[in-house]
């Protein structure tokens, strides 16, 4: 029952570490080196990083940008809350306010085409979760998050709120096209 | 104030009589928080199975609040304070530090405890585990919190103090055993954790009474998770703390290298509390250079702690079992393991399932650019059922069975169920982790009341793969829950209406302990461990391919810069 006593050898720093072992814990060493390195590495060579660029905002000034932008690209509106469906061009930069409970507006961008997507929210945190691609973001008051996104698949998608947000949690989804 | 020492006839155990009735209070707290965690799992999992769909969303939020809290809080926690009680003054063999000093903070606890409790079944702080600001609780509910956790850092310092006891009063020589070590590195965590739980939930509740105008949501995540991820360590710490006394008390393991497990656990000391970033790698305003290296707990050193634990566990136990003469093939130690004793087949499968589903999930979602894949969906609470009730919770129902005789000097009714409970609930647990592991990989959300998104005016339409997997979520979490319930009962009843047993010797002074003599030069080696390094390298070929998939997965979005 040694693990509950004091180890039987006074100078237990000095035993000799078992073979196997050894050999074990070179190898996770080693693989939790490659898992560090990973994570550089696809900062240099890959596709999907998430943007560092913040700025802190006010709900106010985001708000007003955001109306700007719809004010300038509306195409129509969708269901009966009048949603605008915004068509801005390639390369710009667009809005997106989370607030209780809803994404607003609804964006059409073009495939292969980069925005510069902004968010915040109006009141509590919300989760930007864009489905069926499976791209999850937390989007907090009083930030602006800048974000480029590339879509490369057209299509019809929903932006799911997956931050707790209250009682209509389950209601605030929002609408993305890209054609 | 003068103390007697008990000595269990059935362990050889010698306990300090406050510091036993102290252990016994407080796994009487854990187990009452785990049923009120545990009834609030049921409407839990009936709601989010689609076809049932039980509650309503505000009972559902209410819920799901108490059911966080109670688990990862309060059945945890209370279990933690009586596992350093006893690494402390049992295998210390002496006095416990402040016996009423003790009795205070534990008193403090449950005030917390039953405090934050009401708040939540007022209905009005239906703010989840985490409370995010600026969603606002009642101030009860911050006030509760923060005493249960002024209570846990005395124990903590008291824990700190039987140790100094112990040396000042020479009661053992040599150094700590290795449980006791791994108690203290649960101990150092747990202060780290419960500071900055006070850091933020101290202005959080000033907030709450109107005394602050603001706090900042991204400061309040960063500094809570702290203390929400941190917690978990002090799990891990002492979960893994329970896999090495289990090994050692049924089969007599001896440690493969004191050296090597002692190190790995001052890789914990050192680097397991950088995890807080895990939840912030999907927030605006922290830099990439700070996530990747908080996230890795720099560099994955705590994760190759984990990995020296997994692999020496198991390999203490093979060496015990080949010296025994189970020396067939590769895997002989194991087919001839105690199967059908419950403290040996939890303690395995908690291993097992922490290792496999809990480590491997966990380390993959804690890649900064992965995380995006899974954040917030209900990826993050089938891995961390992996990691807190296969891993911890089995682990604690697991040293129960060895409690109730040796600590309640009673005896474990129905014998046979407990042989199949570990399995009942363990099994259960990682069927339960594994599908919502699944679905969270569609990006079903978490902490949501309705997938079906009724009432909303732009739906969402899951596909049917993901309906299937939350069906089976609850499915088989109401089998864990039956399992769990079944150990509550009997743990209970046993505590009750067991056969009273024989409580031995009872002196007024400690037996220190003493080291056996030297071994003699050129004693034999104990046996190589093969079939423990097999079981690891098919851990690790798994690890491997998951974590590239994910990458391959990842490759597949839209473009994100």
């Amino acid at each position: 029952m040694s693990a509950i006593l004091p180890p039987a050898e006074r100078l237990w720093w000095k035993q000799p570490i078992d073979k196997l072992e050894f050999i074990w814990v070179a190898i996770a060493f080693v693989w939790s080196l490659v898992m560090f390195g990973m994570m550089i590495w696809w900062h240099i060579y890959g596709n999907q990083n998430l943007s560092n660029e913040t700025y802190k905002t006010t709900k106010e000034m985001f708000a007003a940008k955001a109306q700007a932008v719809v004010d300038q690209y509306t195409v129509r509106t969708e269901t009966d809350q009048q949603v605008p469906v915004v068509k801005p061009p390639a390369g710009s930069d667009i809005y997106l306010i989370g607030r209780l409970w809803a994404w607003w507006p609804i964006y059409e961008l073009e495939q292969g085409k980069t925005y510069k997507l902004h968010l915040s929210a109006m009141d509590y945190m919300h989760g930007f979760s864009l489905q069926p691609q499976n791209i999850n973001i937390q989007v907090h008051p009083n930030y602006e998050h800048v974000v480029k996104i590339t879509p490369t698949q057209s299509g019809t998608y929903s932006i799911v709120c997956n931050e707790y947000c209250g009682i209509g949690h389950h209601t605030m989804v929002g609408r993305m096209y890209v054609k | 104030m003068a103390t007697t020492y008990r000595i269990c006839p059935r362990s050889g155990l010698q306990f300090d009589t406050e510091a036993e009735k102290l252990m016994r209070f407080h796994a009487v707290c854990g187990v009452l928080s785990l049923l009120v965690g545990g009834i609030m799992a049921l409407g839990v999992i009936l709601t989010r199975w689609p076809a049932v769909h039980l509650l309503s969303a505000d009972v559902f939020y209410m819920v799901l609040t108490a059911h966080g809290i109670d688990m990862l809080i309060f059945w945890i926690i209370f279990f933690e304070m009586a596992v350093l009680i006893f690494a402390s003054s049992t295998l210390l063999h002496c006095r416990l530090a402040t016996p009423k000093l003790a009795w205070l903070s534990s008193w403090l606890m449950v005030l917390g405890a039953i405090m934050t409790n009401v708040a939540i079944f007022q209905g009005e702080s239906s703010v989840m585990f985490t409370s995010y600001v600026p969603m606002q609780a009642k101030w009860h509910f911050y006030l509760g919190l923060i005493l249960f956790a002024v209570g846990a850092l005395l124990i903590c310092f008291i824990f700190l103090g039987t140790l100094v006891v112990a040396k000042a009063e020479k009661t053992y020589e040599g150094s700590i055993p290795l449980v006791t070590f791994g108690a203290l590195t649960a101990c150092i965590i747990a202060i780290f954790t419960i500071a900055s739980g006070a850091i933020i939930l101290i202005p959080t509740f000033f907030w709450s009474i109107g005394y602050i105008r603001e706090i900042d949501s991204l400061m309040y995540r960063v500094v809570w998770w702290g203390l929400g991820h941190s917690s978990q360590q002090i799990n891990v710490s002492a979960h893994v703390a329970i896999w090495y006394a289990i090994a050692a008390i049924v089969f007599g393991a001896k440690p493969m290298s004191e050296k090597v497990s002692r190190t790995a656990y001052f890789l914990y000391i050192l680097f397991l509390q950088l995890a807080s970033a895990h939840h912030i790698l999907s927030d605006p305003g922290m830099s990439s250079e700070w996530k990747i290296v908080n996230t890795s707990y720099f560099m994955y050193f705590a994760v190759l702690a984990s990995m020296i634990h997994g692999m020496t566990v198991p390999g203490a136990i093979e060496q015990a079992q080949r010296l025994k003469g189970y020396n067939k093939g590769l895997f002989e130690w194991l087919r001839k393991a105690p199967w059908g004793n419950p403290a040996f087949s939890s303690m395995f499968l908690s291993l097992i399932g922490f290792g496999f589903l809990g480590g491997i999930s966990g380390v993959m979602m804690g890649a900064e650019q992965l995380n995006m894949l899974i954040h917030n969906t209900i990826y993050v609470p089938g891995h961390f059922h992996a990691t807190v009730v296969i891993g911890t919770t089995l682990a604690f129902m697991g040293l129960t069975y060895f409690l109730v005789p040796v600590l309640f000097k009673r005896e474990v009714l129905f014998p046979g169920f407990a042989k199949i409970q570990p399995y009942l609930f363990g099994l259960a647990m990682y069927i339960v982790s594994l599908v919502m592991m699944g679905a969270g990989t569609l990006g079903v959300s978490r902490r949501h009341w309705d997938m079906a998104f009724a009432g909303a005016p732009m739906a969402y339409e899951w596909p049917g793969a993901a309906y299937l997997m939350m069906g089976l979520t609850g499915i088989f979490g109401v089998v864990a829950i039956v399992g769990g319930a079944g150990w509550i009962l009997q743990i209970v009843l046993s505590i009750f209406f067991g056969k009273k047993l024989e409580e031995g010797e009872i002196r007024s002074t400690p037996i220190p302990l003493t080291l056996p003599p030297p071994a003699p030069a050129g004693a034999a080696h104990p046996p190589a461990t093969p079939g423990t390094m097999v079981l690891a390298l098919i851990f690790l070929t798994a690890f491997i391919l998951y974590y590239f998939v994910n990458w391959k997965y990842l490759s597949s979005l839209w473009g994100l810069s």
